[in-house]
């Protein structure tokens, strides 16, 4: 993790514990990641793994049981001075300049995400309204050519519509327009597909391809679906139990996995036209109790491959190009978090 | 474009539930009698010649017609008079207690829902003591210390009615709150009140407008009960309920129907209007109703 022009976000040793009723969840213990600009990112990994956390740190949206125990994440905008956001007042006015504004978000659940009183219309310019200073027939000018661009038919009659009378798929563009309507620099996409039909994903996905090659923003998309991040990922970091266990850029990690978890999580992932020989497999055991990991690799008790160092505090290893792994296996050059 | 642009913004929400209002005939049949029966009581002298308080013991207990429409009572008064200066009173107590105790409730509500915590504590204690503790006590209590007057019973409306409205917003919030649409509004940038009251308030509010015609219809028959047994509204001033009292008696009932008659079915078309105009006014609201 070399200083680099092109790094949008940097995200140092990041640390975000839950306090509940005496126990410690370690739910991001440690991540350092590299976002670089006008690429996107694939943060993978299973459920509760710790991904949708690491988003909301970046915004700062955290519930009151959480605590940023350490950290740092520098936000390299291009129209303000480098900030570290864990600096920042979680609902202070800088704070809530960049959200919406500089860095944006998109949710799983395109059915709830959109308030069911108000037209869609309405709904996009609030952003504007907010961040902005203009008056509503501009931003409402700007919100219909931004719903052009997401293609949505017979955009001047749907921009008066209310979300019921959308489709899915049509919701999460109106989603996506919300998020990209102030221009945003880096837009967190948190499971965007997930709750769509395979060809409404793919859809979605390549319209914010598209949309990226455009305006060139910044995606950090988080999945638990290997496929997705294959197909639209430049980089690509596995997390696991609050760690990231490799990071590297797509072709690295999927060419060439280094960490067990990794390739385990790639042999567990259907092929279409499999023949019945070549079973999928599962990861045996199941993930540890979050408030009551084990010291060192917190994949170790599931790996084929631990031994005892399993047990003390692994380092990340370059093992070339960039390619991080945090596995004692790997071989490499030593690199330490925070460098 | 620009023309375009302005025609959306112009084709508002506010505009898009008048018309609704608009083409929903009950709905504006229940407006229709609110205002006509205000616009009576409002120009009452022009309506009637009579005093309402003046005894005329030259036309004791007249069945409806010639010079008395609606009859007299036992004291000579008019009953037109009475139920039309009676009406200003019960009005304003049944209107401005609904909505007093709904704008309390909505705001206490909102503000609990949202931000929990010890303010939501606080408040859900109050609200269970306002609502186990007897009203007719907390007007005695109050007619003590303040002295009859309907100021006062307004007050105690206000002061009791806001309870259920309360519970049901602050309920409203607990679910929504959790929705990924304020999510999105934090994400974009939305500070808490906000989201709180313009986001998150609107998806509440049918309930709320159904709490509100019912309290309004509510508040107007408890004010009859009220002065029924001497609480209400002092026994001079002319109110609905306070007419309707004239049916204490027996004879009354079987034989000068006409005294309880006009005041109570004052009261019921008003309610009706009301009712009404509340469910047309929640399903305009409700823009998944077309």
């Amino acid at each position: 993790m070399s200083e680099n022009k092109d790094i949008l976000l940097s995200i140092r040793n990041l640390k975000t514990h839950f306090h509940v009723r005496k126990r410690v969840i370690r739910a991001v213990d440690g991540v350092s990641l590299d976002v670089r600009a006008g690429k996107t990112l694939g943060l993978v990994g299973e459920s509760g793994c710790g991904k949708s956390i690491t988003a909301h740190t970046i915004l700062r949206l955290l519930p009151k049981t959480a605590r940023i125990k350490d950290g740092e994440i520098i936000f390299h905008s291009r129209k303000r001075q480098p900030v570290d956001l864990l600096k920042l007042q979680p609902s202070g006015k800088e704070m809530r300049g960049i959200r919406g504004n500089d860095i944006s978000m998109i949710f799983q659940d395109p059915m709830s995400s959109l308030n069911p009183v108000y037209r869609i219309g309405d709904q996009i310019v609030e952003s504007i309204l907010e961040h902005e200073n203009t008056t509503r027939a501009e931003a409402m000018e700007r919100a219909l050519e931004m719903l052009k661009r997401l293609s949505i038919p017979s955009a001047e009659k749907r921009i008066r519509e209310y979300p019921h009378q959308f489709s899915g798929g049509m919701k999460q563009r109106v989603m996506i327009a919300m998020g990209l309507i102030c221009n945003p620099e880096l837009l967190i996409a948190d499971e965007p597909t997930t709750a769509l039909d395979v060809t409404i994903q793919a859809q979605i996905l390549e319209l914010m391809q598209e949309l990226q090659r455009q305006l060139g923003f910044t995606i950090i998309l988080i999945t638990h679906n290997m496929g997705i991040v294959a197909d639209v990922a430049d980089d690509v970091a596995v997390m696991y139990m609050g760690k990231i266990m490799e990071f590297g850029s797509k072709e690295d990690v999927f060419l060439r996995p280094s960490h067990p978890y990794t390739r385990a999580l790639l042999k567990s992932v259907p092929v279409l036209g499999n023949s019945g020989r070549d079973l999928l497999e599962p990861i045996r055991g199941s993930t540890p109790d979050p408030s009551d990991l084990p010291e060192g690799c917190s994949f170790a008790p599931r790996c084929d491959f631990a031994k005892p160092e399993c047990g003390q505090a692994i380092p990340y290893v370059d093992v070339g190009n960039g390619h991080l792994v945090r596995c004692v296996l790997a071989e490499g050059r030593e690199v330490r978090d925070g460098q | 474009m620009e023309a375009k642009a302005q025609k959306i913004v112009k084709s508002s929400r506010m505009r898009n539930v008048a018309s609704k209002l608009v083409s929903n005939k009950a709905a504006l049949l229940g407006l229709a009698i609110i205002v006509i029966i205000i616009l009576l009581c409002a120009l009452a002298p022009l309506m009637t010649p009579y005093n309402p308080t003046k005894p005329d013991f030259s036309a004791q207990v007249q069945p409806p017609g010639g010079a008395h429409p609606f009859g007299t009572d036992k004291l000579g008064r008019d009953i037109l008079a009475r139920v039309l200066y009676g009406g200003r009173v019960s009005i304003l107590i049944g209107l401005s207690g609904a909505v007093g105790g709904m704008l309390l409730g909505v705001i206490i509500g909102s503000l609990c829902g949202y931000f929990r915590g010890w303010l939501d504590a606080v408040f859900v204690k109050v609200a269970e003591l306002v609502s186990i503790f007897p009203q007719i006590l907390l007007v005695l209590v109050l007619v003590t210390i303040l002295q009859q007057s309907m100021y006062n019973l307004i007050m105690i409306f206000i002061a009791t009615g806001w309870v259920a409205t309360f519970r049901m917003v602050r309920g409203r919030f607990f679910s929504l709150r959790e929705e990924s649409f304020v999510e999105a509004c934090r994400v974009f940038g939305l500070g808490d009140l906000s989201i709180a009251f313009r986001h998150i308030l609107p998806n509440c509010l049918g309930p709320v407008i159904v709490q509100l015609t019912l309290n309004t219809a509510g508040f107007i028959l408890q004010e009859a009960a009220l002065s029924f047994i001497g609480l209400g509204v002092p026994s001079g001033t002319p109110t609905w309920g306070n007419i309707m009292n004239a049916a204490k008696e027996i004879v009354s009932i079987n034989q000068y129907p006409w005294v309880w008659l006009a005041p109570g079915l004052a009261i019921a078309l008003f309610v009706l209007g009301v009712n009404f105009f509340g469910d047309g006014l929640r399903d305009a609201l409700d823009p998944k109703q077309i």
